[in-house]
């Protein structure tokens, strides 16, 4: 079974975090997947910097450049990762956009992920049709979940529909906007939030975009099964450096 | 079936185009797709829009028989003179398409992305006209360099937002534009300005500036007793010039469609905007075309002298003409360009957009025959470009 689908069957709210490979040096990708793990993280999604990140708010885009003008590649990260499943045993998950997947070739790219211990990807950018369509096949083969999202306006036919043809975990983005913390949900999020979690979807929900403290990742998982951290996380790298990980995990565990 | 180059049902021309958005967008882009035909084709819509096409932006615009340009190049060319258009170019035709389409839809507030200023602007004016509230997208460098067409857009009440990011030019205001259509998901319409972006945007502001094609039917009628001509030349940045100036002959094989990207400084120079020769596959705001990038995917920053030309990638069915070999692709450099610029001022009376002037560096590069008709379409006015005219003609 897919490492994914195996955490998701534990009996408790995870923890993923997001993090820009190449971010705040070129060569701390792997020391930061390892630190995340340490520190109590249930899942690592592993961002691969795009020139032109559209879903992202400018914490995120701002770490994408950083980590290019470092020199981060596809052929780089994959390269980095080699050894990866001798340290870590927690799901990783690749989350980019489709352009540099493309050029490396789909395939060539999935067969990669699977040959380094990559248990999924999330491409924003890739429409469920086109997935569903030209590309399902090639992730099965390669034993790679395709996580898809869901928003606070997507119509409930389509998310029985994402549902359906998903396996593993529905990545929920908590409001209209790109990614990017927030303090606190208001009553919005509350009621989205609520009426996914009656849906009985038979994938779980993990809660993203907005969660940035021990506050907002207890309101985001009251009804899903977890949620991820991203933007709230480059700027703690941003100004703390790679030492203090844990600090940060412990924060928003509220140990 | 008979074999078209227009847009299929699924939203591609070939392999290229689609909708490769993030799901925020979904139900934004499914909204339009649903509706843009329905609502475009709507009697009361077509009685408005031409009436403003006549009215307010001065259409039809002449089809103009330049017989000096014509006896130095031993041929018969036609200027399609979209640069008398109100606001100076072919862009309003597509923005008052667009600003009556957001009323349809029960949009309250635009957004546009801007390079040079010409689109901002022709947002800013439709905007205006309608009392509608409208914030453009505009890369910070570009902003810095394009000083009087943001002054015009705030003088016709628009606000311009400084894109920070990435190479902080038109891709960067374009993406600018798209994640706050991420974030204004229900009262917000994105008016994009080109045969760009997701499904439907390039059918539909291809078929808002198809009136170009559609004039030079009856005019080319009236003019030679046939309505369609031996050659279109339009220049193509992202390409809704010469979407409009195709459009009615892209199925019509008797027509040779030419299409001028910008060399830059050379095709291989490093400094160029030459999306067909230099581009490859893949993804860019939510179009699969042929866009400059690395071989590791990231988008590149084109160059040429002109502004509107250097997009790093171009419309799905500019993609598609090209793979196809339905059209002609030229590239013109800058030098070749700013050259026929000046020769088209001096032997008609005309200073055209640079933009305009690669298609006119045509001429020199490829021969006509003397009998046949070529209709060029002059895209824009030089009012725009006179700064850079003079530093490199030291005027």
């Amino acid at each position: 079974m897919n490492r994914i689908n195996q955490k998701l069957q534990e009996d408790k709210k995870l923890l993923s975090i997001y993090f820009t490979a190449g971010y705040p040096s070129l060569n701390d990708t792997v020391g930061v997947i390892e630190d995340l793990e340490k520190s109590g993280v249930d899942m690592i999604e592993i961002g691969l910097p795009f020139s032109d990140p559209l879903a992202d708010g400018p914490t995120i885009q701002a770490s994408s450049t950083q980590a290019l003008e470092n020199g981060m590649t596809s052929e780089l990260l994959f390269s980095q990762l080699t050894n990866i499943r001798e340290t870590v045993s927690i799901p990783l998950i690749i989350m980019g956009y489709l352009n540099p997947m493309m050029q490396y070739g789909i395939e060539a790219f999935c067969a990669k992920c699977q040959e380094v211990g990559i248990d999924g990807l999330i491409i924003p950018d890739m429409p469920v049709n086109v997935y569903h369509e030209q590309y399902q096949a090639i992730f099965e083969k390669y034993g790679l979940i395709n996580v898809f999202l869901i928003t606070p306006q997507t119509s409930e036919e389509r998310i029985r529909f994402i549902d359906s043809i998903s396996d593993g975990f529905i990545y929920m983005v908590s409001s209209a906007g790109t990614t990017g913390a927030k303090n606190s949900f208001g009553n919005t999020q509350e009621t989205y939030f609520d009426r996914i979690g009656n849906m009985n979807l038979k994938n779980p929900q993990i809660v993203g975009f907005g969660i940035s403290n021990h506050e907002t990742f207890t309101q985001a998982t009251n009804k899903a099964k977890g949620a991820i951290i991203g933007s709230a996380f480059i700027k703690h790298l941003t100004k703390n450096g790679t030492k203090t990980i844990d600090t940060f995990v412990n924060g928003v565990l509220g140990n | 079936m008979k074999k078209t180059y227009h847009v299929n049902e699924k939203g591609y021309y070939g392999t290229f185009g689609g909708a490769y958005i993030p799901e925020m967008l979904y139900p934004n882009v499914e909204e339009l797709r649903q509706k843009y035909l329905e609502i475009m084709y709507e009697d009361s819509f077509q009685k408005e829009f031409k009436q403003l096409l006549k009215d307010y932006v001065g259409r039809p615009s002449p089809l103009f028989f330049a017989e000096r340009l014509s006896a130095k190049y031993n041929t018969k060319i036609y200027l399609k003179r979209e640069d008398l258009n109100h606001t100076g170019a072919h862009k309003v035709n597509n923005t008052i398409g667009q600003i009556l389409m957001a009323k349809r839809l029960g949009k309250t507030r635009i957004i546009a992305e801007t390079g040079a200023g010409q689109h901002g602007v022709a947002t800013a004016t439709v905007c205006a006209l309608m009392g509608m509230e409208c914030i453009v997208y505009m890369g910070e460098i570009d902003i810095a360099r394009q000083a009087p067409n943001v002054a015009r857009m705030k003088m016709l009440g628009a606000e311009v937002r400084a894109a920070m990011s990435g190479s902080r030019t038109l891709k960067d205001a374009t993406n600018e534009a798209i994640r706050d259509w991420i974030s204004n998901p229900v009262n917000t319409h994105y008016i994009i300005g080109s045969v760009v972006g997701p499904h439907p945007y390039p059918d539909m502001v291809a078929r808002f500036q198809a009136v170009i094609s559609e004039e030079m039917e009856w005019q080319l009628q009236e003019k030679e007793g046939r309505s369609y001509p031996d050659h279109v030349i339009a220049c193509v940045g992202g390409g809704s010039n010469a979407a409009g100036a195709f459009y009615q002959y892209l199925d019509d094989e008797r027509v040779n469609l030419i299409a001028v990207e910008a060399a830059g400084k050379g095709i291989h120079s490093g400094e160029s905007a030459a999306t067909s020769v230099l581009g490859e596959d893949g993804i860019i705001h939510g179009s699969r075309t042929l866009l400059m990038q690395t071989k590791d995917g990231q988008i590149t920053e084109p160059y040429s002298i002109s502004a509107g030309l250097d997009y790093p990638g171009v419309g799905p069915m500019h993609a598609h003409l090209y793979a196809s070999k339905r059209a002609e692709f030229i590239s013109i450099t800058d030098d070749e360009a700013m050259t026929a610029g000046l020769e088209l001022s001096q032997l008609e009376g005309i200073i055209p957009a640079i933009e305009t002037s690669h298609a006119l560096a045509v001429f020199d590069t490829r021969k006509f025959k003397e009998d046949e008709i070529v209709v060029l379409n002059l895209s824009g006015r030089g009012d725009k470009d006179l700064n850079t005219y003079i530093d490199y003609f030291k005027l």
